[in-house]
């Protein structure tokens, strides 16, 4: 008879000692994948569900509240009369540049070159706060224009799912900026890449998520409607003009 | 049968040698604690106080309904009752005491010395606690704020129109809060199963009890984001205005359901999985055989819960979704059943030809497999769509979910407790005690639930406080009330011997029941570090293999019986303390102070959990506000709250994790 667990001193790795939840030793797994990158991975999945469950909710109340306000009960403004399509075309460009430096940083870090992995990081979280800045002064225009949560199923789904989206952007903003601070004080090294790689992981996934988002809330095109429903009328075009002078008078 | 002289299960060499770090019990120590051990205490612990709440509302909803017209409690104390006990139960009784034995147990069968994020995993529990504490919190405020709209707040009935007080906004908090503390939960066990298997674990190497983890897991993570979105549409509705479930507005309540059963079909797996994996454990070491069809086992577990997002309006067949929709989901239920029924028949040929013991877990176990199998065919009678139209909203449905959640979820996690008790405490339960605590069980919760299946044929509907005199119910509420009470006072003796024998149980070594998996060939209790030398797996059943030969191995009927031959003991507890277990013990003790590694505690867990609950309880009382700050009206208590929250991620992240 052997014994259960033979006590053995000889040398070998001692790679399952717990506490992994920092280090990213990947040969320790059982997979060979780093521990932070596999719960990474499954939270993106479950984040696909959360996005999913929102998405679908739009998608079963799109052209509700035209078809609410045919009926003689609901208001505008609408969805033709708001989406601002080449607007937010030029912001969706942003974010997908977002990832193309980002994509940079990882790779400038994984070459140990420190000063472009800071550069890159921090174009990155420039170009999701700029993304951030468009959706602020989208929301405010379509706020002047009579949309709010309450208007009416439009003004619900559209602000809950793409703000919904927009705090992703902001948390990984928020998640950049930190890294780029622990980078200026030294503390993100090429043996660190991991934990860049985990925020990118994070970053690319909110970037696909806005093409979605952006094909079925912008691109699909609604039922015209004119100025019906409209207070009084509304202006529309100029808004990228408009941005600037709300962007100086929020900051001046 | 031969043994073996070839090692089945090795070392896994170790070199380091730094400090281990002393294990201290005060309370600053179980406040801090990353032990996936101690994580797993707590979550038991809690789990069981809540199972008691929810019990004793059962007892109070039977007490009401012992008599036609009775007038003890009135109909918002009553609809506040099944509420808090369905929502108790589920979500605070058995889902926590499933993770309770996936913190402690799961991670010594798959040979790890802790969860892959032992903080993380520190975060949830505290969650869970507090989740639970703001539910039940509403009871302070008058029985009008407690949470009265059913365990699953179908929509309007939810909005603000129908429903003004705070009672549903205390539901919504709780269950967002819960939903994280299970996510997160989710995350760190699937990493943990995937990541750290010892050496020689391959997946299809795994206990049966760590599939169903992983499975489980799995669906959490797959499902709650639904039911997060619908309650944060809850929320929206009731806060803010919009009109997600209001028809008035062009919204739909039958959205809710949708998105409500999406994730509550799935729940249900989330509820009975982890069951059928401790009674896949206890089974084949009481008939001292290995399980039957093991890889049919997993592949029927998997297919459960695959399947199992594709049935959620079997919910819903009584709102008018339409022949198509009715048939299609009808199909895919029973399908369902096919997988279940699979499941049953492996237990049942583990048991074939077995050697077997009937000792208290093993009761408890078989108890499980017949009863979840009578509220598996009361399910599907409900798949028969114009049968449903009958069951639906009646004690008909009543006693199909007890018999799978109590008799099915409940006795398998019962039978956990009795099972790995000597490995938590180093004592087993008192045996004939228990097999008394089995057979009133088993007594009381038929005299309690299987009359209902014939009181709800009869018409009594669910949700009712009172029936009137000459509806000719009055019989079967009297029987169905004494069994309830008969149950409640066998879930007091499970609790007696639960205390009870943590003084007087039989002290025992690494493996009592002579069982197969790496949980036991660790001391009882395990030292903080678990394995010493982390073991190398080249079996399925490795404690057996290397005891009694590798002939077993992918092999799954005979070999097992001509294992025995070994006695067992008197009542049906070996002690099988041999030389193996002293020495391994030996080996733990003069280990201490030096060798292993382990993480550090760490407070943040515990702040950051405080951090959300104080956000919660900051929407949920009127508390001076901020409106000084501008026009955000936005509690103090719930500002406090989210710096918190936010500071004591950020204090985690920056914290080293191990010195
Ligand atoms: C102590 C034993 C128990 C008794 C006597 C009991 C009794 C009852 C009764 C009579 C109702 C129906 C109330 C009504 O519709 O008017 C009920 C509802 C319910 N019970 Fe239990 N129960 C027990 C244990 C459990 C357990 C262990 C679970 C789950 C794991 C559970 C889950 C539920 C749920 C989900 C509901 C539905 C609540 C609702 O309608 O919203 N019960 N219980
Ligand atoms: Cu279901």
């Amino acid at each position: 008879m052997t014994q259960a667990v033979e006590v053995v001193h000889a040398s070998g790795g001692a790679g399952h000692a717990a506490g992994h939840g920092g280090d990213d030793h990947t040969s320790h797994t059982a997979t060979g994948i780093n521990h932070r990158k596999l719960a990474m991975w499954l939270f993106l999945a479950s984040d696909c569900m959360f996005f999913g469950s929102l998405i679908a909710t739009y998608m079963i109340y799109r052209g509700r509240a035209e078809e609410v306000f045919r009926e003689g009960a609901g208001t505008g403004p609408f969805p033709s009369q708001l989406i601002d399509i080449p607007f937010t075309s030029v912001s969706a460009f942003v974010l997908l540049m977002s990832s193309l430096t980002m994509v940079l940083a990882l790779a400038a870090l994984q070459k140990n070159n420190l000063r472009g992995s800071r550069i890159w990081l921090a174009a990155t979280s420039l170009l999701g706060a700029t993304f951030l800045g468009g959706q602020y002064f989208e929301f405010t225009e379509f706020y002047h224009e009579g949309l709010s949560l309450q208007t009416n199923m439009f003004g619900a789904t559209f602000f809950t799912l793409t703000g919904f989206h927009g705090l992703h952007v902001a948390i990984g903003v928020i998640w950049l900026l930190t890294l780029l601070y622990v980078s200026l004080r030294g503390g993100l090294k090429q043996k660190d890449a991991m934990s860049l790689e985990v925020a990118g992981l994070y970053w690319h996934f909110v970037d696909i998520v806005w093409i979605i988002i952006f094909t079925l809330v912008y691109l699909v095109p609604y039922e015209e409607m004119g100025t019906e429903g409209l207070e009084e009328g509304g202006e529309h075009g100029m808004r990228l003009i408009e941005f600037g002078r709300n962007a100086l008078g929020t900051f001046f | 049968m031969a043994s073996i002289a070839q090692p089945h299960v090795q070392s896994h060499q170790a070199t380091a040698q730094p400090v281990v770090h002393t294990q201290r019990s005060g309370l600053w120590d179980w406040l801090t604690t990353i032990d996936h051990k101690k994580i797993g205490i707590l979550y038991g612990v809690t789990a069981i106080l809540f199972l008691m709440i929810g019990g004793l509302e059962a007892m109070l909803i039977r007490t009401q309904l012992v008599s036609a017209d009775n007038t003890l409690i009135g109909p918002n104390t009553y609809n506040a009752l099944f509420t808090m006990h369905g929502t108790t139960m589920i979500f605070l009784g058995v889902m926590p005491l499933s993770v309770a034995f996936w913190n402690y147990i799961m991670v010594l069968q798959i040979g790890a010395r802790d969860v892959a994020f032992p903080r993380l995993n520190a975060f949830s529990y505290w969650l869970f606690l507090f989740g639970g504490i703001v539910l039940n919190m509403s009871w302070f405020f008058g029985v009008n704020e407690v949470p009265n709209q059913g365990w699953y707040g179908y929509a309007p009935l939810t909005e603000e129109a129908w429903s003004p007080t705070r009672a549903v906004d205390f539901w919504i908090l709780s269950l967002q809060i819960l939903g994280v503390a299970s996510m997160l939960g989710a995350f760190n066990f699937i990493v943990t199963i995937l990541n750290m298997r010892a050496p020689g674990m391959s997946l299809m190497r795994m206990p049966m009890f760590t599939w169903t983890t992983l499975i489980t897991s799995i669906l959490i993570i797959m499902a709650f984001p639904a039911i997060t979105i619908a309650l944060v549409f809850l929320m929206m509705d009731r806060w803010v205005g919009t009109g997600f479930y209001a028809p008035a507005a062009g919204g739909d309540p039958l959205l809710w359901q949708h998105l409500f059963w999406v994730f509550g079909h799935p729940e249900v797996y989330i509820l009975i999985l982890p069951a059928f994996g401790i009674v896949s454990e206890i089974v084949p070491t009481f008939s001292r055989k290995p399980l039957f069809g093991y890889s049919v086992m997993v592949y029927a577990t998997a297919a459960i819960a695959f399947l199992g997002f594709g049935v959620w309006a079997h919910h819903m067949f009584t709102t008018g979704l339409g022949p198509t929709a009715n048939s299609v989901f009808s199909a895919t239920t029973m399908t369902i059943a096919i997988p279940t029924g699979v499941k049953i028949f492996n237990w049942l040929g583990t048991m074939t030809f077995g050697q077997i013991k009937f000792t208290t877990p093993m009761l408890f176990a078989v108890g499980m497999i017949s009863q979840f199998t009578i509220g598996g065919i009361s399910g599907v009678m409900h798949a028969v769509v114009p049968l449903d139209a009958h069951h639906n909203d009646s004690y008909f449905v009543i006693a199909h979910f007890h018999y799978v959640l109590f008799g099915g979820s409940l006795f398998g996690l019962i039978a956990g407790i009795y099972y790995w008790y000597p490995k938590v405490t180093g004592r087993v339960m008192n045996e004939s005690f228990g097999k008394w605590n089995f057979w009133i069980m088993f007594t009381g919760f038929n005299l309690t639930f299987f009359p209902m299946h014939f009181l709800g044929l009869q018409g009594m509907p669910r949700r009712y406080y009172s029936y009137g005199e000459g509806s000719g119910w009055e019989f079967w509420n009297v029987v169905v009330s004494f069994g309830g009470f008969l149950l409640g006072f066998s879930m007091l003796m499970l609790l007696f011997n639960i205390g009870q024998s943590l003084r007087t149980g039989k002290r025992v070594g690494a493996n009592p029941w002579d069982a197969p998996t790496l949980e036991w060939a660790t001391t009882s209790p395990p030292p903080v570090y678990n394995f010493r030398e982390i073991p190398q797996v080249a079996n399925r059943d490795p404690l057996w293999a290397e005891k009694y030969g590798t002939d077993h191995e992918n092999e799954d009927s005979e070999v097992g019986i001509s294992i025995g031959g070994r006695e067992l003991g008197t009542a049906g507890v070996p002690d099988d303390k041999d030389k193996e277990t002293l020495r391994l013990q030996h080996a733990a003790e003069e280990d201490a102070g030096h060798g292993i590694h382990m993480p550090n505690p760490s407070y943040y867990p515990l702040v950051a959990a405080l951090g959300m609950f104080l956000l919660a309880v900051g929407m949920l009382i009127d508390f001076p506000t901020l409106i000084a700050l501008g026009p955000v009206d936005f509690s103090i208590v719930a500002v406090l709250g989210l710096i918190t929250l936010i500071g004591g991620i950020f204090g985690w992240s920056f914290e080293p994790a191990s010195d």
